[in-house]
């Protein structure tokens, strides 16, 4: 698990609070008041920022999936997108040819998307970091194309319309609607990660991570621990896929573009490899950047002239921070954040002691 | 994308008799494979002497061909200078980004330093866009060169600029091959890709090696790149081709120059043929499946060294 920095008085006197989510009344009260703020915040935000907000919801989701697979059990993935496009597509598909309404395509994405997983991670079983990821880039390449040949073979050339789901009687449409059903959902997403990596699996991915030969040598299942990553990892992102395709009431392939995938390898990047709270992190910085951009260029003298190109100044400057922090801040927001909270735990001390430290 | 791609390696495709088709089939295959060869060798290269897998290349590529746009406005008197300065240019680009970036990835994660790769690709495709526009852009109407078709013995066409990069490509790949054989920098090159402790230690200065590797690769890139543009016009749309080509570099092993060769053949063929008679519509697709029967048959490649599995 992360190890979070603590204040001093607080010592574990049981394996029980080892395994607790919460233990310190600081962080209670943290909870606490995030579930507020969360809660109180679609009554005042406009609709512009409670749209940010279920973006923000969406792609922690698929940014969870991919830390369990790529921060804890060390498999890559850069066919993130693919599987997006997959659980999208089980929606559009299902909802054209057969009407069926969300409580089937929901869990008919799930089912689509651990199967996929378990293509994807077959060529996990033999080929490990690079290769692994360029399988899963082809494999990409070819959900998209599956996709297209859909969309082009019935007539959705543009794209296929799907209907906002009904919950008795009620339609869900409004940015409201969306908001509580998104945040349930990333919320369930990050009770489940959480769940799944202090139990024997999580524990077993961070060994096949750590040391695949040793792992084996401990008895873990190796084979059979990495494709379970990938089959729980494909499957929350096809959800995560599907519940775009709702939200958005539209379902296409220019949606889930490779760029789509670096994307999400750049939120689990830039929030920090091997952190939950990374993941969430770095899927708000990647989802709001594009926005910031834009303001940034409506608010910066001179910088007028390249609103016309907006995407392209997107692009360039997307590019620039996953550099700087690829290169810069390898531990990303999350080491920032943690060596914040160390200097003020440590203040007004620099360093930790040479001997003894708390590891 | 895969409409414009498709009339460029089909352009004048006469449908009459079967024996011309088979010909221009055969041309065809020949053309894109050259392509995809001389695009493959730059993933070699820098694979080959760092262990690097360079995802950039398709958009460094891309930026060659957008330098000759820029050096045909700077010296449109001839075109020969155009391209040897666009060539120069690309070279120090690759050098560049040797020093400036990938340097700083030594001793990193292999992971790392490929996602660098894919952020510096993201980074040139906006930036490109930004300096030369979005548009479509004809550098062959600057340098004012009339790329006509040569009816070839056999009734099979081919347009002087893909005939031109036929050849280019085979001028590469044999002083490339020559150069790793017998240049002095070519077997320091080598050197340093089996064990780069050892070299260091022989005193080769590493950094300057992988400079010169990343170098050549924009450089054989940047070529295919401006034959490319000179064939069939520029726009964003290149760094798809290649990315096309790394399964070729892949397929026919990632630090092999021949293997890359026999692999952009083998993906070409594949491609050109399964367009021909399956759908068009797979052209984007071709490369990859090639890819995923390779990853799963030999992952290593058909020429690649076996032991680089266990490394990465």
């Amino acid at each position: 698990m992360s190890r979070r920095p603590h204040a001093s008085g607080y010592f574990r006197t049981g394996y029980a609070q080892g395994l607790a989510l919460i233990e310190t009344r600081t962080e209670r009260v943290a909870l606490a008041v995030l579930v507020v703020a969360l809660a109180v915040f679609p009554f005042l935000a406009t609709p512009f920022y409670l749209d940010l907000a279920n973006q923000v919801f969406l792609a922690s989701i698929g940014a969870l999936a991919l830390m369990l697979l790529t921060g804890y059990a060390g498999q890559v993935s850069l066919g993130h997108a693919g599987l997006m496009a997959a659980g999208a597509f089980t929606v559009g598909i299902l909802f054209k040819e057969v009407q069926a309404p969300f409580w089937v395509t929901l869990p008919a994405a799930a089912v689509v998307g651990a199967l996929l997983g378990v293509i994807f991670g077959l060529p996990s079983l033999r080929l490990r970091g690079l290769y692994l990821a360029v399988s899963t880039l082809a494999l990409h390449f070819l959900v998209v194309y599956l996709g297209a040949e859909y969309e082009t073979k019935r007539g959705f050339s543009t794209g296929i319309v799907i209907d906002p789901p009904s919950v008795a009687g009620l339609v869900i449409s409004s940015g409201r609607a969306w908001y509580c059903i998104l945040g349930l959902a990333a919320a369930g997403t990050l009770l489940l990660c959480l769940n799944l990596l202090r139990s024997g699996t999580g524990r077993a991915w961070t060994a096949i991570r750590a040391n695949e030969t040793v792992a084996e040598a401990l008895g873990i299942g190796v084979a059979a621990h990495k494709l379970l990553a990938f089959v729980i990892a494909s499957s929350l992102t096809a959800l995560a896929g599907a519940l775009f395709g709702y939200f958005r009431g539209f379902v296409s392939v220019e949606a889930f573009s490779l760029f789509l995938s670096i994307q999400y390898v750049a939120m689990i990047i830039i929030g920090g490899m091997g952190s939950l709270l990374g993941a969430i992190l770095g899927a708000i910085f990647v989802t709001l950047f594009p926005y910031a951009i834009e303001a940034a260029l409506r608010a910066l003298p001179g910088a007028q002239r390249y609103a016309g190109s907006l995407f392209a100044v997107n692009y360039a400057a997307f590019g620039l921070v996953m550099i700087l922090f690829l290169v810069l801040e390898p531990l990303g927001l999350v080491g920032i954040w943690r060596r914040v909270q160390s200097y003020f735990l440590m203040w007004p001390f620099r360093h930790r002691p040479m001997a003894g430290r708390p590891r | 994308m895969a409409n414009r791609e498709w009339q460029m390696i089909h352009s004048p495709l006469p449908i009459r008799h079967s024996p011309d088709i088979l010909m221009q089939l055969a041309v065809n295959i020949t053309v894109l494979a050259s392509i995809y060869a001389l695009i493959a060798c730059g993933y070699v290269l820098v694979y080959r002497v760092s262990r690097v897998l360079n995802l950039a290349h398709g958009e460094l590529m891309m930026l060659g061909a957008y330098m000759l746009l820029l050096t045909a406005s700077q010296f449109s008197s001839h075109w020969a200078g155009a391209i040897a300065a666009a060539v120069g240019l690309s070279l120090l680009t690759g050098v560049l980004v040797y020093l400036f970036l990938m340097r700083k990835m030594t001793g990193e994660m292999v992971l790392a330093a490929v996602l660098t790769t894919v952020a510096l690709g993201i980074l040139l495709r906006g930036a490109i866009v930004l300096i030369w526009s979005a548009q479509q852009q004809y550098p062959a109407q600057r340098l004012e060169i009339t790329n006509f078709a040569l009816v070839l013995p056999g009734g099979a066409r081919i347009s002087l600029c893909a005939a031109l990069l036929v050849a280019t490509t085979a001028l590469v790949y044999g002083s490339l091959l020559a150069f790793l054989r017998f240049g002095r920098w070519g077997v320091r090159m080598r050197a340093a890709g089996q064990s780069p402790l050892l070299a260091a230690q022989r005193g080769i200065n590493l950094h300057a090696i992988y400079a010169l590797a990343w170098g050549l690769s924009t450089l054989t890139g940047a070529l295919a790149g401006m034959l490319i543009a000179l064939d069939s016009g520029l726009d964003q749309t290149m760094a798809i081709i290649g990315l096309k080509a790394f399964p070729a570099a892949l397929v026919g092993g990632l630090d092999s120059l021949i293997g890359a060769l026999v692999g952009a053949l083998i993906v070409a063929a594949a491609e050109v043929l399964l367009i021909h008679y399956v759908d068009p519509l797979l052209s984007e697709v071709v490369p990859f499946l090639v890819l995923i029967a390779m990853l799963v048959v030999r992952p290593w490649g058909l020429f690649g060294t076996r032991e680089e599995l266990d490394r990465v």
